[in-house]
């Protein structure tokens, strides 16, 4: 399915005030890939997801989904391919009730109400959240709030998900659920992240950004386990992989 | 170094009687800490416990009861033509509209509200009205009645009256959304033809009074934690630290935008299928109305009194 393909070619982007922010990014990600995507703060990474769903329009070079290069007159199919997870679930779910905030996007979408209805409580049932359906969004704890941002996305079906940072703020069993729904799911993920432990269990592949270029792009074990690669990216190696303080073993 | 120390053990005297039940000599890093939670208390306890009660708000609309299952559009006309009615009354008439407190103690007495909650907000409220109102005593002297040797100036009775409207609208608005909830209002609103910029305005508003308020209270306890004996909680602070709340609302604005333009939001928040009206609802609306417009035409406290008159 083709659908499921995301190209970037040659991306360059600066902000207003004449920040440099992208210089040229190249990939492509093909169906069903699970891809992370790391790099120091200021790296580019949320300026690179805000092209993907055409928030942002390339300054120059393109992004395409599937065989859709991004344009005005394309963006609502490609927001709908495209589920994006923001960071901060505040900012994701903005109607008062939960139900309300999963069945915004497919009402959006003009499906009739019983398709609505059928699609928004799949999504609940997905992230294990059904129960959560008449609260509003302030009453939920931190890991609840992750998994209904993921079900508002999931409800519209999307193809590839896009998430920036799904693990950050989350406690390590919330954490841990997360990450076993995440590796449920077959979409083609794309994650910005900086918990390398997650990248090590979720991605089989990784693009290193630094300074709004990619500096590495290959297999997620072969890139975990080159130090002086992760070092100069200002990253570090999997904490798994790195040395035991209490054995002494190196990790190397 | 001596002094340090001197005014230390002062401090520590004082907190002495506090802590006689401990019996444990305070450390200084303990006396430092115990101002901090003082300070913190002191700042922080009436931003954190006002967000509290809103949500009680919201936990009162979920119940279930007769007048929670009128129609919310039904509720709202009442409730419009309700404030209609009551501020129609003569400025120098405060007694004419109290018979309208029925509606909003119906709507509290059946809907399970509590008095003291709505008394409470109507309390807090109550300074922007009293300081609209407080200039008509000021204003207007001319005397308007004289109880013995004691002259009440319309000032006064104008006073009386705009404190009367007050407690019966804004009581009556607040049993309305503690008995229908601010969305469904909201929805309600959108589907009688208000423009959808207020609506969604209103609706925005509920959702992130919650954040916008938690980022407030986090930033007063940064500020209250390293402010010491009362400096840096000055206007330059404070006026600085308000710029700051409206710069990340403005970034925050813009991400749930974003958001929203990601799920295919074209400016229109679309609400699910509008219920139908019953007959139940239909009787609500014309009931009340009718009782207001009786209670307009006739005045009925002037009829009591005169009873009261006659009987005396």
């Amino acid at each position: 399915m083709s659908h499921h393909i995301v190209e970037v070619k040659e991306l360059k982007f600066s902000y207003p005030d004449g920040t440099p922010a992208l210089n040229g990014v190249n990939f492509r990600i093909t169906h069903g890939e699970s891809v992370a995507l790391v790099g120091a703060n200021g790296a580019g990474k949320s300026t690179l997801l805000l092209h993907l769903n055409g928030y942002l329009t390339p300054q120059a070079g393109s992004v395409r989904i599937g065989d859709i290069p991004i344009t005005k007159s394309t963006l609502k199919q490609v927001r709908q391919t495209v589920g994006m997870v923001f960071q901060d679930p505040d900012d994701q779910l903005f109607m008062p009730r939960v139900y309300d905030d999963v069945a915004f996007g497919p009402t959006n979408l003009g499906l009739p109400p019983d398709e609505v209805k059928q699609r928004t409580m799949n999504a609940l049932a997905l992230v294990g959240a059904v129960h959560l359906k008449d609260r509003p969004p302030y009453k939920l704890s931190g890991g609840e709030k992750r998994a209904v941002s993921i079900a508002t996305v999931l409800s519209m079906s999307p193809a590839i998900l896009v998430m920036d940072e799904p693990t950050s703020n989350l406690d390590p069993k919330a954490r841990r659920q997360l990450m076993s729904l995440l590796a449920e799911f077959d979409h083609t993920k794309i994650i910005a992240t900086h918990d390398m432990d997650m990248v090590l269990d979720l991605c089989s592949r990784v693009i290193i950004l630094r300074g709004g270029e990619v500096v590495a792009d290959g297999a997620a074990k072969d890139i975990l386990n080159n130090r002086e690669l992760l070092d100069s990216s200002g990253l570090e190696k999997p904490f798994r992989l790195q040395g035991c303080p209490i054995c002494g073993n190196k990790g190397d | 170094m001596q002094i340090v120390l001197l005014t230390q053990r002062k401090i520590s005297f004082s907190l002495a009687s506090s802590r006689a039940k401990r019996s444990v000599p305070p450390s200084s890093r303990e006396i430092l800490i115990f101002d901090i939670g003082l300070l913190n208390v002191c700042a922080m306890g009436s931003i954190d416990s006002s967000f509290f009660d809103i949500g009680r708000l919201d936990a009162l609309s979920s119940k279930d009861s007769p007048v929670h299952r009128i129609d919310p559009r039904l509720k709202v006309l009442t409730t419009l033509y309700f404030i209609a009615i009551a501020i129609s009354f003569d400025k120098y008439d405060p007694a004419g509209p109290v018979p309208l407190l029925v509606y909003p103690m119906t709507l509290m007495i059946i809907g399970e509200i509590p008095f003291s909650y709505i008394a409470k907000k109507l309390l807090i409220a109550s300074p922007f009205v009293l300081s609209v109102a407080l200039f008509n005593p000021i204003l207007d002297r001319c005397p308007m009645l004289n109880l013995g040797p004691i002259s009440v100036s319309g000032g006064l009775v104008s006073f009386a009256s705009i404190m009367t409207k007050y407690v019966l609208t804004v009581s009556a608005v607040l049993a309305l959304i503690a008995c229908t909830g601010l969305d469904s209002i909201c929805s309600a609103l959108a589907r009688m033809g208000v423009p959808k910029a207020f609506t969604i305005q209103l609706l925005f508003l509920y959702r992130y009074i919650f954040v916008l308020g938690e980022e407030a209270a986090r930033m007063t306890r940064a500020r209250a934690l390293r402010s010491f004996g009362g400096k840096g909680l000055g206007m330059s602070v404070y006026s600085s630290m308000i710029g700051h709340l409206l710069l990340r609302t403005v970034d925050r604005a813009q991400r749930i935008h974003l958001a929203m333009l990601c799920r295919g939001f074209d400016g229109e928040i679309r609400h699910g299928e509008p219920s139908k009206i019953r007959l139940s609802d239909l009787l609500f609306l014309a009931g009340w109305c009718a009782l207001f417009t009786l209670l307009r035409l006739y005045d009925f406290p002037a009829w009591l009194g005169k009873g009261l008159g006659r009987l005396l």
